[in-house]
């Protein structure tokens, strides 16, 4: 599918290090997770994340988040974006989410894995993303995430 | 792309996973595997073996599609899971729900 999605590349020198950051605002349809995915991870400079984790861990925490900001936050709404800025630095990678939405409290958000719920089919999002990333941090309304990768 | 389905000589419906399951392509592999059930095959494997990454729309769709053929009096088996996708589904405890097999051929001579 034609995306249109554009891509926003900075780079900052600070103190002999260079920091990258790459931002894009992704339209409220579902469609548009694989594809955001895709063109974020391939700009993904290779450094602080193996390819292995940028393959498996980056990709999936992305998707997960992307796709949360978008059907929970912006409720699918085509005149709402959800804003993805990722900063690349030598110790880390922070992926940022946020959406329009009123945000939500990831506290009452209950395990997925207890037997009771383990045949659901939703409520697992939240779980894996904190599974993958060494950092999940919301701000207070609850609707920009921040996903720490650690370099490894 | 992403999904393609063929029958064995037992009538065994075995799906490839090309890139990635996720919230995006997840209703595809729904209603192909369901119309396959409708058309009377009972048993799956679902190959992951070229498969990037999984979400949790993917894991959940999984779990919808094994409860419907298991009401059905079929079986789902998946098979071709990497390390990573391996560790995915004992961190979510669904490697307990699904009996999974290292290659398709493992996957097909548990029937």
């Amino acid at each position: 599918m034609t995306t249109p999605q554009s891509l926003q590349v900075r780079r900052r020198t600070t103190g002999g290090e260079t920091e990258i950051e790459l931002s894009l605002d992704v339209p409220s349809d579902l469609e548009y997770v694989g594809p955001a995915v895709e063109l974020i991870a391939d700009e993904l400079p290779g450094g602080p994340l193996s390819p292995r984790r940028i393959r498996f861990n980056f990709r999936t925490a992305f998707a997960e988040a992307l796709a949360n900001a978008i059907a929970y936050g912006n409720h699918r709404d085509p005149g709402r974006f959800v804003r993805v800025r990722v900063e690349v630095a030598r110790d880390a990678v922070r992926l940022h989410v946020t959406d329009e939405g009123n945000g939500f409290d990831p506290r009452g958000v209950p395990d997925p894995t207890l037997p009771e719920r383990l045949e659901r089919e939703d409520g697992r999002g939240l779980f894996v993303l904190r599974s993958l990333v060494d950092q999940v941090a919301f701000n207070e309304k609850g609707n920009s995430v921040c996903l720490t990768l650690r370099a490894g | 792309m992403s999904f393609n389905l063929r029958k064995d000589s037992k009538g065994v419906v075995v799906v490839g996973v090309d890139g990635q399951l996720i919230v995006g392509n997840r209703q595809e592999l729904k209603q192909k595997v369901l119309e396959a059930l409708e058309g009377g095959a009972r048993k799956f494997v679902i190959d992951f073996s070229r498969t990037g990454y999984i979400d949790s729309s993917g894991l959940g769709v999984l779990v919808s599609l094994s409860k419907k053929i298991r009401e059905q009096g079929g079986d789902l088996r998946l098979c071709g899971l990497n390390e990573d996708l391996q560790t995915l589904f004992e961190l979510t405890k669904l490697d307990t729900l699904f009996a999974i097999a290292r290659t398709p051929e493992e996957a097909l001579a548990a029937f």
